[in-house]
């Protein structure tokens, strides 16, 4: 859309550099912390580049309004919401049509991997803020919640882990920047998977591409998610590495 | 909610997944079957554009409406689309009245989405005067009847009342009513096709009760020359890998039988 005055960047230069110095197939930076809120059952803190977000679980507890609650499992909302300062221009901060599509679908791809139907009636209720951002945020929302969600002790079958894929200039690449976004033949397609199956819970792409694009993207993303699980679980155990060394030096 | 409704639907899903796994249809259609479609334009006198798409009992009426507007600061020398979905609460039990729902607002993102990155509308062919006059089309569905999978009909309805769009006459950058300027310029023909996984059989062109089965849904936007310009997975269920390439295979031929068919019907007068 934009850079319509000057030339096209170069996307992928000679020696496979992307315009910030990243591989193709190479993230930004992910920072994940859990447990970040008190009040929270469960809270994470993550920075994806200039992405930052911060995710708060709570529940499984009764669904209200009534008539929301449904006997055979619990419901799943995911509300994914933009501060206002979180983009160039003033987002307005009432809910708009994008921030309710986008918490619809996340939502989905939580509901294969926790156990709903251990709590009917019930909700679990996961709210995630951006408080900055720069491309690729709903992935980060999820790649956060999916923490938040072990953090609140929520039995899952597998984490959620996310990450974008697209095309920029001709070359598929993971982790799109805002800058990769704006290329005039951008795809961006998130993505979703439980890392230890490979099931897509979240699926979605606007642009132009060929299957064959398609195939290279998909197995591009598949390795990412990985890689962003790796980063999860470390979040995830890095509370409890540091609850115990504060234990032990309570002793002495 | 559990409605007297629902609790119907639930019954028969059960009905529906045991004809599925044995490769049949509650309706007899195969899995990769599409319902009969069928096209009527001119709908409406008022519009610039108008079409009602049946996919079986399914049915959607669109509308297009192009109005002379300020383009957007960032691309002031385009003009733009929009896209809308109304589920009319006459056209199902479970649909009420009021703001747009996130079934609605999912759906027309969906179609939108298809649309405007296929480029199907040369957005800078309608700017009028740089940063100050464009033409906004407004594609505005009314689904009628809900029998099943609203994506790909409203898709269709949306399609084929772009291909009876007219464009309405200007005088000094102001509408004349009732007076034409030729037809719509539409570079390409994006067309949805919808798969559902039920059990773990993918089908396509879903019913009603299908949609009460099914564990996941994903949505293809195809166009001319085997590109793809949307895709969507919603429900709480996954597709693996080779599942979505599948899907996607079909989605091109799925998508050439539905373009020809949108030729004959919507393709001539007007």
């Amino acid at each position: 859309m934009s850079n319509k005055n000057n030339e096209e960047p170069v996307y992928v230069n000679k020696q496979g550099l992307r315009l910030d110095g990243r591989k193709v197939d190479e993230t930004r930076k992910i920072k994940i912390t859990s447990g970040v809120l008190p009040r929270a059952d469960g809270s994470c803190y993550l920075e994806w580049g200039q992405n930052k977000i911060i995710a708060g679980v709570y529940g499984p507890r009764e669904a209200l309004p009534a008539h929301t609650q449904d006997p055979t499992k619990a419901n799943v909302n995911f509300v994914y919401r933009m501060a206002s300062f979180s983009v160039p221009d003033r987002k307005n901060p009432k809910p708009g049509r994008r921030d309710i599509e986008i918490s619809k679908v996340c939502g989905e791809a939580f509901e294969k991997t926790i156990f709903l139907e251990k709590f009917p009636n019930a909700v679990i209720d996961i709210y995630v803020e951006i408080l900055d951002s720069n491309a690729g945020s709903r992935v980060a929302a999820i790649t956060a919640a999916s923490v938040a969600l072990a953090d609140a002790g929520i039995p899952m079958r597998d984490m959620v882990a996310a990450v974008a894929v697209g095309k920029a200039g001709g070359h598929i690449l993971v982790d799109l920047n805002k800058d990769e976004e704006d290329a005039s033949d951008a795809v961006d397609m998130p993505m979703a998977i439980l890392p230890s199956t490979e099931e897509i819970v979240l699926l979605q792409m606007d642009g132009v591409i060929t299957k064959d694009e398609w195939t290279k993207a998909i197995d591009l993303g598949l390795k990412a998610c990985k890689k962003v699980y790796e980063l999860q679980k470390n979040a995830l155990k890095e509370k409890y590495i540091q609850a115990e060394s504060s234990k032990e030096n309570k002793v002495e | 909610m559990s409605t007297k409704e629902d609790i119907i639907w639930e019954l028969r899903s059960e009905e529906v997944l045991k004809s599925i796994k044995q490769g049949k249809r509650m309706d007899g259609r195969d899995l990769l079957d599409y319902r009969t479609l069928k096209i009527e334009t001119n709908v409406s006198e008022n519009a610039d554009g108008s079409a009602r798409a049946f996919l079986g009992e399914s049915q959607s009426i669109t509308g297009v409406k192009m109005i002379v507007d300020k383009p957007y600061p960032d691309n002031p020398d385009e003009g733009t689309i929009s896209v809308g979905v109304e589920l009319l609460p006459l056209a199902s039990p479970t649909f009420e009245s009021g703001p747009p729902k996130t079934e609605a607002i999912e759906l027309s993102r969906v179609v939108d989405r298809g649309i405007r990155e296929a480029k199907t509308l040369d957005f800078k062919k309608l700017s009028l005067v740089a940063g100050e006059k464009c033409w906004v089309v407004f594609i505005d569905s009314y689904v009628i009847n809900h029998a099943g999978n609203l994506f790909d009909t409203c898709s269709l309805s949306s399609m084929a009342a772009l291909m009876n769009c007219r464009v309405p006459k200007l005088e000094e950058n102001k509408i004349v009513r009732g007076e034409f300027e030729g037809k719509l310029e539409l570079t390409n023909l994006p067309i949805l096709t919808t798969f559902a996984k039920i059990g773990n059989q993918i089908v396509v062109d879903t019913s009603y009760a299908e949609e009460k089965a099914m564990s996941a849904r994903f949505s293809i936007a195809t166009f001319e020359g085997k590109k793809f310009s949307a895709l969507q997975k919603g429900g709480h269920g996954s597709f693996t890998q080779s599942e979505v390439d599948h899907c996607i295979d079909i989605a091109f031929e799925k998508g050439d039988e539905l373009r020809s068919q949108l030729k004959k019907f919507a393709g001539g007068k007007r």
